[in-house]
């Protein structure tokens, strides 16, 4: 039953086991969050408020002029008591701001509901979803408003939702799919609605039946929509790949899936779009699996953005001795964290913590060029001659062998039986490249 | 807990495959065929199997100064090649300097593993070939003694199918298939050098590229031009394709990650070159084998050919929306 393959890809123990039957829990709300300005790719916010100010739960606190931006919402309500820079999963700190929780979790007057939403014109759709602060939630957590605002010219006939899920070990979105899964299909027709396209399709690993079947409940006898299975393969979430599988269409080197006439977003996008338009509520919360052998009770928990994740950590029984890592995202894409002390953005789709089983502490060999980084990159790209490109500092062969076409997916460096590093200096070369374009 | 964190690049987690597993499954994809030897040729298969994998570990582990003798299993897994490639009765210190100068000559002085341009189980052949020719390719072979393991083989000898007189010898197609027939220790028999090779297929250590050009090119060759030993020219292409070196070298040599293309076109083109070469020494050249120089003509060209093959990129032709 499922549907073609893209080439390449790879097939790790996904893990998923640990989470996928435990239903989303909400996290108690938490004495204080910590929202930072900038959650998405764009512009960051300017705070809208001030230290010592009072701000009910939903009230735009941080905003941008700037169109490639999304604002940021108070998760709780209560009292601001701190705005400056606080650790960011992306690795640095960013400016943020702290609110004490007053206990009552009030929801800020100013929230409505977008009513007759059938008479809602796309505008005003596109604006609710702009003004709710909504974020591709799978992790690239660029600007939902922009993606939904393709150029003149650029016809979309197709809205895709990603619930392939194909990172190891996460099952926030299949849950999000088995317990939500009006809240999925209205957010795809409110998009289709905004973007005029005739056609939406559900996109499922074919390791989530159960998830398959509920869609399939749900869209049924809608002639627009369909669910269709895809085999189990990493990457097969990974945009491009979906678009090949289920549209049958290649997005071109260098180009968007508006090029093909294609917008995908995430599940938890969909659900947060139709939660934003029936109730007004901008995004303040999420799922999070907290999962890996490092942690001692698994599961999948609903947040408000903001929540630290050693609050997480510690809801989840804390972390095991033998914890030796702590990603955030998936274990193939995601990223190392230093600590726990760093709170939970709009794209924190899981936590990972990795025993010392899994992190391996090895010395990168010599390419034995038994080409399996070339069987599995689903870019078609020579993973191993990039690599060794970016070693020697030949960005020029490094750009012939196209380093900037890399979806940085993890699979060469997967598969590589010397341990080399293969996306890490797929990555070197790629930045490389792109900041010498720009300068031409 | 925060100060035993790892931060590294994603991906956060491997296969657990290494260069060690690989090399130790083709070892295991060599079982079939070591079996058949031993069967065939008795204990001096034996003695020159172990006799070359020992100095080829003994010669790696001296050159690294490292004290662990099997190390990746890559020194242990070109001693083994090397000896599939000799005949049953050659002398042991043969095997001894084909062993040392296969890891030296062949590997190390590039820089170890990864680094070489030729396949070091053929050169280490090669040096032999040219050294003491005579001892090495006929005319005359042992005929082998199946199940008689302390049989002293050399004693009656014959020659190899592809020597040119296995029609008079009354040598039969699916007596070669099996592997009853003089020859080197690791080639007469095509069944078990397909079964390991259908096992490092699915295994996915090799690519079907290199052996299906290789095989089919001899193939296609031998039948169109072969003549000679089988009025009826397909089974002169079959013949070709089992008899002698072929097998082994498409499956195990021309196979090596190392000195073989990444690239599937690459793969392709090596493969049917091979083929090809082989094909030109055995019709016309003056050696009845032509295996090796074929795979060390085509290894030279590996670079050359990656370059001219990298593959198309995803997105690269724009399609229509």
């Amino acid at each position: 039953m499922a549907t073609a393959m893209f080439k390449g890809g790879v097939h790790p123990e996904y893990r998923k086991e640990l989470t996928a039957s435990l239903a989303i829990t909400a996290l108690p709300i938490p004495e204080k969050v910590i929202i930072p300005l900038q959650q998405h790719i764009g512009a960051p916010c300017e705070p809208l408020v001030e230290v010592d100010d009072s701000v009910k739960k939903g009230r735009a606190i941080g905003q941008s002029e700037s169109f490639v931006s999304a604002p940021v919402h108070a998760g709780i309500s209560g009292r601001v008591t701190a705005i400056g820079p606080y650790n960011h999963p992306l690795g640095h700190k960013v400016e943020a701001i702290t609110i004490e929780s007053d206990g009552l979790d009030e929801w800020d007057g100013q929230i409505r509901p977008l009513e007759n939403l059938e008479e809602r014109s796309p505008e005003e759709l596109l604006g609710a979803i702009r003004e709710a602060g909504i974020v591709g939630m799978g992790g690239a957590t660029f600007p939902a408003h922009v993606k939904l605002s393709p150029p003149e010219g650029k016809a979309i006939d197709t809205v895709i939702i990603n619930g392939a899920e194909c990172e190891p070990y996460l099952t926030a979105d299949h849950r999000l799919m088995l317990e939500e899964p009006e809240n999925v299909v209205l957010g795809l027709e409110i998009m289709m609605k905004v973007l005029g396209a005739g056609k939406g399709i559900i996109a499922i690993e074919d390791n989530k039946p159960d998830a398959i079947r509920v869609m399939q409940q749900v869209v049924g006898g809608k002639p627009d929509l369909s669910v269709v299975p895809l085999k189990t393969k990493y990457p097969q979430g990974a945009e491009k790949m979906l678009i090949q599988v289920t549209a049958r269409r290649q997005v071109p080197s260098g180009g968007l899936p508006l090029d093909v006439g294609v917008v995908n977003h995430n599940t938890g996008t969909a659900a947060a779009i139709a939660e934003a338009v029936l109730t007004g509520r901008p995004l303040i919360e999420r799922v999070v699996t907290v999962t890996g052998e490092g942690i001692r009770r698994p599961a999948n928990l609903k947040v408000r953005v903001g929540t630290l994740v050693s609050e997480l950590l510690e809801f989840c029984g804390g972390l095991k001795e033998e914890t030796r890592k702590l990603v955030m995202g998936g274990p193939m894409m995601g990223l190392a964290q230093p600590t726990s002390d760093l709170p939970v953005i709009k794209g924190t789709s899981g936590i990972v913590a990795l025993t010392a089983a899994e992190v391996e502490l090895y010395e990168s060999g010599t390419c034995i060029r038994c080409a399996r980084c070339v069987d599995s990159c689903p870019m078609n790209l020579v993973p191993t001659f990039i690599a060794q490109a970016a070693e020697h500092g030949q960005f020029d062969r490094a750009e012939k062998l196209h380093a900037a076409d890399c979806i940085e997916c993890g699979c060469c460096a997967y598969v590589c039986p010397a341990r080399i590093p293969l996306t890490q200096w797929i990555r070197i070369a790629k930045a490389e490249v792109l900041a010498r374009r720009k300068t031409k | 807990m925060n100060d035993r964190l790892v931060i590294s690049s994603s991906p956060h987690i491997r296969t657990v495959q290494s260069v060690r597993s690989v090399m130790v499954d083709v070892l295991v994809a060599l079982g079939p065929v070591v079996a058949v030897a031993v069967l065939l040729f008795g204990y001096r298969a034996v003695v020159t199997m172990g006799v070359a994998i020992f100095f080829a570990m003994l010669a790696e582990s001296l050159w690294l100064r490292r004290l662990n003798i099997f190390g990746d299993g890559s020194a242990a897994l070109t001693g083994l090649l090397l000896a599939m490639t000799l005949p049953p009765d050659v002398p042991w210190w043969i095997t001894a300097v084909g062993a040392v100068t296969a890891i030296i000559i062949g590997k190390q002085v590039y820089g170890g593993i990864g680094n070489n341009i030729f396949n070091p189980a053929l050169v280490g052949r090669a040096v032999l070939v040219v050294s003491w020719g005579s001892r090495l390719v006929g005319p005359i072979w042992p005929q082998p003694k199946p199940f008689h393991f302390l049989a002293d083989i050399s004693a009656v000898t014959a020659a190899t199918p592809l020597a040119g007189e296995a029609e008079a010898l009354g040598t039969t197609l699916s007596q070669i298939f099996i592997g009853n027939v003089a020859g080197c220790l690791g080639e007469t028999s095509a069944l078990a050098l397909l079964l390991g090779g259908f096992w490092l297929l699915y295994k996915g250590h090799i690519d079907w590229r290199i052996p299906g050009g290789f095989i089919v090119t001899v193939f296609l060759m031998g039948t169109a031009f072969g003549g000679g030993f089988y009025n009826n020219s397909l089974t002169t292409g079959l013949f070709h394709v089992l008899a002698g070196g072929v097998l082994l070298g498409a499956i195990f040599m021309a196979t090596d990650m190392v000195t073989s293309p990444v690239t599937p076109w690459g793969k392709l083109i090596f493969g049917v070159g091979c083929g090809l070469i082989t094909m030109l020494i055995r019709l016309f050249g003056a050696y009845p084998e032509g295996v090796t120089f074929a795979i060390l003509t085509m290894n030279a060209l590996t670079p050359l050919l990656d370059k001219f093959t990298i593959p198309k990129k995803f997105g690269e032709v724009k399609q229509v929306a």
